[in-house]
């Protein structure tokens, strides 16, 4: 109020006032701008035939890279693989990361303690945690082998064999990344309003009715930001399945980045690797678009309750 | 509350024991296999009685890996170092770069700002593959390949937009009022950004610090493709490391143990903050 009755003490300020905020975030954007000549450079790889072995050869073959995909076997195989692991990896870690996050939802001492370990496999890195399940589910020694041979699989080879690679890579991303989701679930059920839940237990309301009918569809932003996040990070997994197989047994863990990696340093075939990594990333785009919307209603929602 | 049956008690029990174990089991066996030699690692069937050693640490610390086949040089050292000079340096610029983007996004809105932070968040999400193959053949045009510099500036593409976004929120909740009246009080937006809204949003920043160093440190796929051997961090060098000795199982995971230690530690230090940055600042924990 004050301000009205005095003038502005400072000089020269009015001028740099409109280019300030500009000035300030400039450094991040250039940065960042030096980021996005690759990825045109990218663009531009993907319309073209482009191999490391053969530079004479290189040329715009415009769209050729994309339409050979049509007819492209282990295209659809990297596809097929890719949706199988997200959908695997999402579903299993949306399942038991809900599950652990009603079981730690009462503030306790022991519920943090426990919540809190429950982070460390997160905060491992996946590659060395790749490593870790290599070391448990080698055939010599490995402890999870031993176990397997326990219950009756005698020479139960994991992600050596082409049945249960999938199976292996997934238990190391769940193992990972199901604190994640416990965590946000667990941060989203604790700052849940008390009323409904006070008045349904008043009432004598069944809990699975509770459950349905009150925690789950509050939950709902919660849930929705957690997934999302989590299906636009599976689908790109490079660091387990690369530090696991490298793509094997055969095609059988060729997921997107880990098939245009081999394209370009083995193959050595830029255009194909290109054209693989732009059609990830239109799903990546298109995913994360939703994402940012949810976020968005979730962070104004969080921030409005403070 | 509700009556709880003894019934529903040793379900929530065995449910919570079962999850301890899988999440606690492979930390714990590797921790143990540290200390043991291929001997006692490759006893069938498996046991944790074994005699401690801590030969494993002493050959990743001094180097020198002592095989029946003789001795190997090995540089596991150096890519822990590595992980902490890249770390810390990308968590330096980052905060550098940052703190003031984040100052202007959250503070001072401007025509463009949402668009220009939105695609900043975008980065987080685009598959990285796509701009480190590029690169690796700009890098080498531009001499840059086999430098920590280009290394520290592609990890500003995992680094900058959680700190943008996290601090961005601390700068939000500050109210303007109080830097508004540290204004009209006669000084300059400099001195009021410095000491107001810094030291108010500093809680923010080590937090933004702490898990973009934690980030950066995991990251696998930057190193993969663009480091060379002796700029190689622990994800990387780990990796390379079973190749090169071999069998020696207890090394590995010796060196496992000693790359994942430092992150434990900043997350138990910083857990308070975890759900905030997991989230890139959308839910507090």
């Amino acid at each position: 109020m004050a301000d009205i009755a005095r003038p502005k003490p400072r000089k020269g300020f009015r001028i740099s006032r409109g280019l300030l905020p500009y000035l300030l975030s400039l450094p991040a954007l250039l940065a960042c701008i030096g980021i996005l000549v690759p990825f045109f450079t990218a663009v531009a790889y993907s319309l073209q035939r482009y191999r490391l072995s053969q530079p004479w050869a290189r040329r715009w073959n415009w769209g050729e890279n994309y339409l050979n995909f049509l007819s492209d076997s282990s295209f659809w195989n990297t596809l097929k693989v890719s949706l199988t692991y997200a959908f695997l990896t999402v579903g299993v870690e949306l399942l038991l990361g809900l599950g652990i996050a009603l079981l730690l939802q009462k503030r306790s001492r022991f519920n943090n303690f426990v919540s809190i370990m429950l982070l460390m496999p997160l905060m491992t890195a996946p590659a060395l945690a790749s490593l870790m399940w290599k070391l448990m589910t080698n055939p010599g020694f490995g402890i999870l082998s031993y176990f397997a041979s326990l219950i009756g699989l005698e020479d139960f080879r994991w992600a050596s064999s082409p049945q249960t690679a999938m199976l292996t890579v997934v238990l190391v991303d769940v193992w990972v990344y199901t604190p994640f989701i416990m965590i946000l679930l667990l941060a989203g059920l604790r700052s849940l309003p008390q009323q409904p839940f006070e008045a349904a237990a008043l009432d004598g309301v069944p809990r699975l009715f509770v459950f349905w009918r009150i925690t789950l569809p509050m939950l709902t932003p919660f849930l929705l930001t957690a997934t999302l996040f989590r299906v636009i990070e599976s689908i790109q997994q490079f660091d387990i399945i690369y530090a696991m197989t490298q793509g094997g047994p055969g095609d059988r863990l060729t997921v997107f980045q880990v098939e245009a990696y081999l394209n370009f340093f083995q193959s050595t075939n830029v255009g194909r690797s290109a054209a693989l990594l732009m059609i990830l990333w239109a799903i990546t785009y298109f995913l994360s678009n939703v994402f940012i919307k949810n976020w968005l209603k979730l962070r104004e929602k969080q921030r409005g309750d403070i | 509350m509700r009556h709880t049956s003894t019934f529903e008690r040793v379900l929530r029990g065995t449910a919570i024991t079962l999850v301890i174990l899988f999440f606690m089991f492979p930390i714990f066996w590797i921790f143990l296999m540290s200390f043991q030699t291929n001997e006692t690692i490759l006893r069938v069937p498996p046991s944790v009685v074994f005699q401690p050693t801590f030969s494993n640490y002493a050959a990743l610390i001094t180097g020198k890996l002592e095989t029946a086949a003789g001795s190997l040089e090995i540089n596991f050292m150096r890519n822990l170092w590595n992980s902490l000079f890249l770390s810390t340096a990308s968590v330096a610029v980052g905060l550098l770069l940052g703190i003031p983007a984040a100052y202007a996004f959250g503070r001072l809105k401007f025509r463009g700002s949402e668009d220009i932070a939105f695609t900043l968040l975008s980065f987080r999400f685009a598959p990285p593959l796509l701009v480190l193959l590029p690169l690796t053949i700009y890098f080498q045009k531009l001499g840059l390949a086999d430098t920590y510099f280009g290394l520290i500036w592609v990890y500003q593409l995992i680094v900058l937009p959680l700190i943008l976004w996290i601090v961005r929120g601390y700068f939000e909740d500050i109210p303007a009022d109080i830097e508004y009246a540290y204004r009209i009080a006669g000084h300059s937006w400099f001195a009021t950004f410095r000491k107001v809204a810094l030291p108010l949003a500093g809680p923010g920043i080590a937090a933004a610090g702490l898990l973009a160093f934690i980030f950066a440190w995991n990251n696998f796929i930057f190193a993969l493709v663009l480091a060379s051997a002796d700029k190689q961090p622990v994800t990387v060098g780990a990796l390379a490391f079973v190749t090169a000795s071999g069998i020696q199982y207890g090394q590995v995971a010796a060196g496992i143990v000693l790359s994942i230690l430092p992150t434990f530690a900043l997350a138990l230090y910083a857990q308070r903050y975890l759900v905030e940055g997991l989230s890139l600042g959308a839910v507090k924990g």
